[in-house]
């Protein structure tokens, strides 16, 4: 099984960082005002930046 | 597989104008999670809002879509659903576009109990208007009219929605994302006035004011906040000090308005 | 074969006008001296399948019948003064929007409460320019029963081909007059629908120009999923601040009733051919201005009548003839001065006007317009 996949829409992304508070595998970092995919291997799918972005910028991909 | 919201949204009007933070955008997804797990038709569906930030919504998704006045919504919506009871009317709005202006239509549209799904989204603040105080600001809070602190007291959405006679109310908060999508597929599901409360923030006009350093602290302050229905049923009074409750907070089954309108049209023909 | 005559109230007239114009949705709130138009329609409208709905308030009730008609049906509210006050907000919206509605005015003195039981005829210039901002307006304004239901007919036909409010207007005293009333045929009077498209949906815009000034619109529902809002909107009906697309609509929207100004218009002139003077009047005071200018010519003074149908838009053209042609305009209507203000204006000082107002709650009786006319001739 592969790893989940992590991918940032930045035209979308307005920087909040709510995502990166509430990941818990520190999958994700601030980078300036965008947010960047910067430790991909931890993602465990849990979802937890995907439901609370409020601008449709992150997508988890599963498989 | 991530959810395909790209299904329901307009293509090209996205980024939306919502700030940095705003919890708008978290319970917009739930809502369009909570369509797609109804299986609702986007052409038998209208979604119909006020005036405010989270009114502007409608503009973004792909149905029939009505962007009214200040405070008319659930009005406007009444007339949409009485007229053609087949669609799926989905309101949208803030707490003082609902509960300020929109207060009448609101409770009467409750009262009715008119199938129709109200999605509140409380931030207790005017955002559009730069940050005035609504009817749901807590009282001692700082917006731009009360720099003195609020000296009015707050409305209860979900209490004011049971007691108009809305037959489901429910409550959640932008911190809870997958509580979001299940109360308002609940909400839709039932027949009658569903009336599904959503807290949220207002980083910009409401967090800089009230002390909130971060996006991230009121994010959290919503999941302190927050207590399960059934949890708060075996706490105390001294405990549930400053906490809210969520999840489903009444629902009853009763007659619904168009459905009672059925009847009068029977009669008035003589069935 | 004879026709179904009856014997009705003008508001009960109103009410038949609606459903024979296929009105399918009532939004109200009770209102004196209206109600009787909900009180009809509330009775009527189940029967053919339509739908009464009494509203928490004015506002509502006008925001009811917009929502309803955007599903494709045939709306009316009904009110007074102090109801049409309240509307104003969501008449703006339906203007914007482009939503057909009619909206009929009772009307009784004012400002304010004013008269709840008395005529009135001071809502005229409201009917014009009572919401905020630059729009058009169709106001029509009936005198008699028989006349009130071909007017609110013929209101219909024009919301639903202009798409655009339309408000009827009568005084107190038609709308509680009982009178003989023949009822039209079916088919005898014209009834209009509105354009709806003919593109695939996909290719659907709500507020598309190329056909013509006055867009075909989709009914919710119906598989052409579109945006309708209040904010100024480009032609997909999405808003835009964009200078020029919001030029151009603003000026759309006013251009489709100018252009159609002809078929619009609707007026009765009675002995105007050699008038010296023109009695300008409407509604109820226009029947006592009718008695005083066969009273005036019993004395050899060559009066005539003109009388507004269509009020708005103004009928410019014809009285600016009329002031050219006659030594002098009279204008007798009940309120301090408001459709003079028209008069005076297109007649450009062509000839002498006369103004006679009365704010009492009586009606204009055809003694004062004749002391009137003769003092200004």
């Amino acid at each position: 099984m592969s790893s989940p996949r992590v991918e940032v829409i930045e035209r979308y992304c307005k920087g909040c960082s709510i995502c990166v508070e509430f990941c818990p595998t520190k999958v994700l970092e601030m980078d300036a005002f965008l947010v960047k995919v910067a430790k991909p291997e931890a993602c465990i799918a849990c979802m937890q930046c995907e439901l609370r972005c409020p601008d449709f910028a992150i997508k988890v991909f599963k498989d | 597989m991530a959810f395909d919201y790209d299904k329901y949204l307009r293509p090209g009007k996205l980024p939306h104008i919502w700030c940095p933070g705003c919890g708008h955008g978290i319970a917009m997804k739930g809502l369009i999670r909570a369509i797609d797990a109804c299986g609702l038709e986007k052409n038998n569906t209208a979604i119909v809002s006020g005036i405010g930030c989270a009114s502007r919504l409608p503009g973004y998704v792909d149905f029939n879509t009505l962007h009214t006045a200040h405070g008319r919504a659930a009005a406007f919506a009444t007339g949409v659903k009485m007229a053609k009871p087949e669609m799926n009317v989905i309101v949208v709005g803030g707490d003082g576009d609902g509960t300020a202006i929109g207060g009448n239509h609101f409770i009467h549209a409750c009262r009715r109990n008119i199938d129709m799904t109200y999605v509140i989204f409380n931030n207790s603040i005017y955002g559009m208007t730069g940050g005035q105080f609504s009817p749901c600001t807590p009282t001692g809070a700082k917006a731009s009219t009360t720099v003195y602190g609020n000296p009015d007291p707050t409305f209860d959405i979900s209490k004011l929605a049971i007691g108009a006679g809305a037959t489901f109310v429910a409550r959640t908060t932008a911190f809870h994302a997958t509580q979001i999508d299940k109360l308002i597929a609940e909400g839709i599901k039932h027949k009658g006035m569903a009336v599904i409360e959503v807290l949220d923030d207002c980083p910009t006009t409401y967090g800089r004011r009230n002390k909130f350093r971060s996006v991230v602290d009121m994010m959290k302050r919503l999941k302190d906040i927050a207590v399960p229905v059934a949890a708060a049923s075996k706490m105390t009074a001294e405990q549930l000090e400053g906490k809210v409750l969520t999840g489903v907070l009444y629902k009853e089954e009763k007659p619904e308005y168009t459905q009672q309108y059925a009847k009068v049209i029977a009669k008035a023909q003589g069935a | 074969m004879a026709k179904k005559v009856a014997l009705l109230q003008g508001n009960e007239a109103c009410a038949q006008g609606a459903l024979y114009a296929g009105c399918k949705f009532f939004g109200g709130y009770p209102i004196t001296p209206s109600t009787e138009v909900a009180e009809v329609l509330s009775v009527e409208l189940p029967k053919v399948g339509g739908k009464f709905i009494q509203m928490e308030d004015e506002i509502g009730a006008m925001a009811s019948v917009i929502g309803a008609s955007l599903t494709g049906s045939k709306v009316l509210t009904a009110t007074s003064g102090p109801g049409v006050s309240l509307k104003q907000e969501l008449i703006g919206y339906a203007c914007i929007a482009e939503v057909p509605c009619v909206i009929i005015n009772v009307m009784r003195g004012g400002p304010s409460t004013g008269m709840p039981t008395g005529p009135g005829q001071s809502d005229v210039q409201q009917a014009k320019w009572g919401t905020h901002g630059d729009h058009a307006a169709i106001a029509l304004v009936p005198a008699s029963c028989q006349e009130i239901f071909s007017e609110t007919v013929r209101a219909f036909n024009l919301a639903e081909k202009y798409r655009m409010p339309v408000q009827v207007l009568f005084d107190e005293i038609v709308g509680h007059s009982r009178e003989r009333i023949e009822f039209p045929e079916p088919g005898e009077l014209e009834v209009i629908d509105r354009q709806t498209p003919t593109v695939a949906p996909e290719q659907y815009k709500p507020y598309d120009t190329s056909f013509g000034d006055v867009p075909p619109l989709a009914a919710f529902g119906s598989g052409y999923r579109f945006h309708v809002t209040g904010l100024n909107k480009a032609q997909d009906g999405f808003p835009t601040t964009k200078a020029s697309l919001v030029d151009d609509e603003q000026r759309r929207q006013l251009r489709k009733v100018d252009a159609a100004q002809a078929e619009i218009e609707k007026n009765e002139e009675y002995l105007t051919d050699d008038a010296e003077v023109v009695i300008f009047a409407y509604g109820s005071t226009s029947r006592s201005a009718r008695y005083a200018v066969n009273e005036l010519r019993k004395e050899g003074i060559k009066a005539g009548l003109f009388r507004p149908i269509t009020l708005w838009p103004f009928p410019e053209k014809r009285v600016a003839e009329l002031a050219k042609k006659a030594k002098a305009i009279v204008v007798p209507e009940m309120n301090l001065g408001q459709m003079v203000l028209e008069v005076e204006r297109v007649a450009k000082g062509d000839c002498k006007i006369g103004f006679l107002g009365r704010v009492d709650g009586e009606p204009i009786n055809p003694g004062q317009i004749i002391a009137k006319v003769k003092e200004v001739k």
